[in-house]
């Protein structure tokens, strides 16, 4: 078959003048980047099997001793919703507190809120989206009244002095409604950073996105939040996830988020794959001479151990690499 | 992703993430056939959506809207190099009978790929996959419009390769003096002299040559590899007349920083134009590598279907990166390749039953769903 030659319409941009910006893009990237490890929350809530309390905590007190700054533990939901997350509060007060890293946790409302702080969290997460359609199948109700939601419990945690993070799903394509507005992300992001949150995550929830519409989104939403305030959270379920972070790095984005191992699936497409390895993140900063304080062997050692418990293979190319079989 | 059960499965628009993330949508290749829209629908995926989707598909992808995001700086169109049927196959441990190698490369054919590499005229004493080189140079269908280069590590091997019917022909140099030895038995030096014979026999014969650069980002004997050093390889296989210099990462330790550097140096010695890059994903970098490539203004990028071979130095890690998800960050990028991922991802499924393996495509996985 012939190559197609058919000129598309597209947007015109000064293509010429521009590449000097997008090469020298690379020495504007972060001298530092904080890599926030999701695995034992984002990634085991997404896995089959069900891990026993003892191994999580192992597996939270080996990604501390690997040199992560900030280790998403658990989730105060339901354990009629997630299961895996039944032992929240054990989890949270079986694992060493290691100065210096800080151990959010999940809370979808006031009660999971409470909770946490009982059992000791001085960090919390909240989960909001950028379509209306996600956040009504996955908290039945709409992003204003989810808005009101949350407004109470960032209330509840500045009297108690503990700090919010806040998530943004389906940045870059939602499972139900497809295609969602960078500005509709950006309208979502400020709402939460003008709440209180500290910083907030962008999570390419189901990983369509590529490089182009991460730039775009990321564009709209540093408009409204400084880009010291964002997170970058890349699903690999299309392979994108790697290059969707550089872009994220080279917009100024020094956050990103990872699961060690990439444990998780997608939820929405089964067998696919999930969150983005720590692993090969850790990998590619190491190499672009960025640091992270993690140590890689240690964190493959972490990786390792979860898979065993798991009795699944790792997500992670690095680790696939270096494992000898 | 919050408090989202695991309980929630399939979502309930995968009609709209076709159209709208262009994944599917490869509007340069024309609008899907209804051939393609009925095995659409046989896939697992779609079954919820079998009712109406043949008419709602067909009618959305006449009108796709394509907005996609044209960052700045990069080509308007990237070739993709399909190396599958010789790299990709050559690293399989599972010896691949002949005709499905000629079925294989005749799909692939038909996907809208312009460069296919075929095969090698090595002696099948060292890759025993390729022994039936001659064989499946003669029985493929040549489709007018792509091109079908093979490898030819010496000039024996370039006779056979044209006596079987070859009109393109590759050589693998490299940027490494231990790999080089330890590969072809020879220094870079002895190398480029045998090169030099077949390259000017091939221009002789009006046949174009294209050259590889392995190990152009580390080398798992000498390690790191100074980008000078890709440079002087690069510049030698150039002159030589090698229409394109493909610059491998062979075992793919590379990453973005290390890509850019590299590529700053080549293309003060070669033009752009002339310029592959050609990307392992054994540690996961490829795609950031080959995004970092194209940012610098390269445009032809190699890859093999289904991520085909794993790396032989590293034992279980992959190898090349997916030509599938090439093409899907490619199609998302707005970046023209005139290649049409679902019949790709058909060529894949193909090759991998075969095989009996799983893809190592993210999207086919995400796609074929097991």
């Amino acid at each position: 078959m012939a190559a197609m030659t058919k000129a598309l319409p597209r947007r015109l941009v000064g293509l010429a003048s521009l590449r000097a910006v997008s090469t020298s893009s690379m020495d504007t990237l972060p001298k530092q980047v904080k890599i926030v490890e999701v695995g034992p929350r984002d990634g085991l809530q997404n896995e089959k099997n069900i891990v026993s309390t003892p191994v999580k905590i192992k597996l939270i007190d080996m990604l501390s001793e690997a040199g992560l700054s900030v280790i998403e533990a658990t989730s105060f939901v339901s354990p009629k919703w997630v299961p895996q997350m039944a032992d929240h509060a054990e989890v949270l007060k079986g694992i060493q507190k290691f100065p210096g890293i800080t151990y959010p946790v999940l809370i979808p409302n006031l009660k999971g809120f409470e909770a946490a702080v009982a059992a000791g969290a001085k960090e919390v997460s909240i989960f909001g989206a950028a379509s209306e359609l996600f956040t009504k199948k996955n908290i039945n109700c709409s992003i204003e009244e989810s808005f009101q939601r949350f407004d109470a419990i960032l209330k509840a945690a500045q009297s108690a002095n503990i700090s919010v993070r806040g998530y943004v799903s389906c940045v870059l394509g939602c499972p139900y409604e497809g295609k969602i507005s960078p500005a509709k992300v950006a309208e979502v992001t400020k709402k939460f950073y003008s709440m209180g949150c500290y910083e907030i995550s962008l999570g390419d929830t189901i990983g369509v996105g590529t490089p182009g519409i991460m730039k775009d989104m990321l564009s709209a939403v540093m408009q409204e939040v400084p880009p010291a305030a964002l997170a970058v959270h890349c699903h690999d379920t299309y392979g994108q996830a790697l290059a969707n972070t550089l872009m994220a790095l080279q917009m100024g984005v020094s956050v990103v988020d990872s699961s060690v191992a990439g444990l998780g699936g997608c939820p929405y497409a089964q067998g696919a794959s999930g969150n983005l390895a720590t692993e090969d993140l850790v990998y590619m900063l190491e190499g672009l001479g960025i640091h992270t304080g993690v140590n890689l062997q240690k964190l493959l050692e972490a990786g390792n151990f979860i898979c065993q418990a798991l009795n699944r293979k790792t997500s992670s190319k690095v680790a696939q690499a270096t494992c000898k079989l | 992703m919050g408090n989202v059960p695991s309980a929630v499965k399939h979502c309930l628009s995968y009609q709209q993430l076709l159209r709208e993330h262009l994944w599917i949508g490869d509007s340069v290749a024309g609008a899907l056939d209804p051939a393609q829209i009925s095995v659409l629908i046989n896939l697992h995926c779609f079954q919820p959506y079998v009712s109406g989707f043949s008419v709602s598909l067909a009618g959305s992808v006449a009108s796709i809207h394509w907005e996609t995001s044209q960052l700045s700086g990069l080509p308007e169109f990237v070739k993709i190099v399909e190396v599958g049927p010789r790299d990709g196959l050559q690293n399989e441990k599972v010896i691949v009978p002949t005709d499905i190698k000629i079925e294989f490369i005749n799909r692939l054919s038909q996907t809208g790929l312009s460069v296919i590499e075929v095969t090698s005229f090595v002696s099948s004493r060292w890759v025993p996959q390729m022994a039936d080189h001659t064989e499946v140079m003669k029985g493929i269908h040549q489709y007018p419009g792509v091109r079908y280069p093979v490898l030819t590590p010496n000039l024996q091997g370039f006779h056979r390769a044209v006596a079987a019917g070859a009109t393109e022909i590759s050589v693998f140099g490299a940027a490494s003096e231990s790999f080089s030895k330890k590969n072809i038995n020879c220094s870079i030096e002895e190398s480029m002299g045998k090169f030099e014979e077949v390259v000017k026999s091939a221009r002789h014969m009006n046949i174009p040559a294209r050259g590889y650069v392995s190990c152009a980002l580390g080398c798992p004997y000498e390690g790191i590899i100074t980008p000078q050093k890709v440079t002087e390889v690069s510049k030698r296989l150039y002159s030589m007349g090698c229409y394109e210099i493909s610059l491998g990462d062979t075992i793919g330790v590379g990453t973005p920083g290390s890509m850019k550097r590299m590529l700053e140096s080549v293309m003060k010695e070669i033009p752009l134009g002339a310029l592959a890059v050609h990307c392992h994903d054994t540690y996961g970098q490829a795609l950031a590598n080959i995004l970092t490539a194209l940012q610098m203004g390269i445009n032809v990028v190699d890859s093999a279907v289904s991520g085909l071979g794993g790396c032989p130095y590293a034992k279980g890690a992959s190898g090349n990166v997916a030509t599938e998800d090439l093409i899907y960050m490619l199609n998302g990028l707005g970046l023209n390749t005139g290649v049409n991922l679902y019949k790709v991802m058909e060529a894949g499924d193909f090759i991998c039953k075969a095989v009996n393996k799983t893809t190592n495509s993210k999207v086919a996985q995400a796609s074929f769903n097991a």
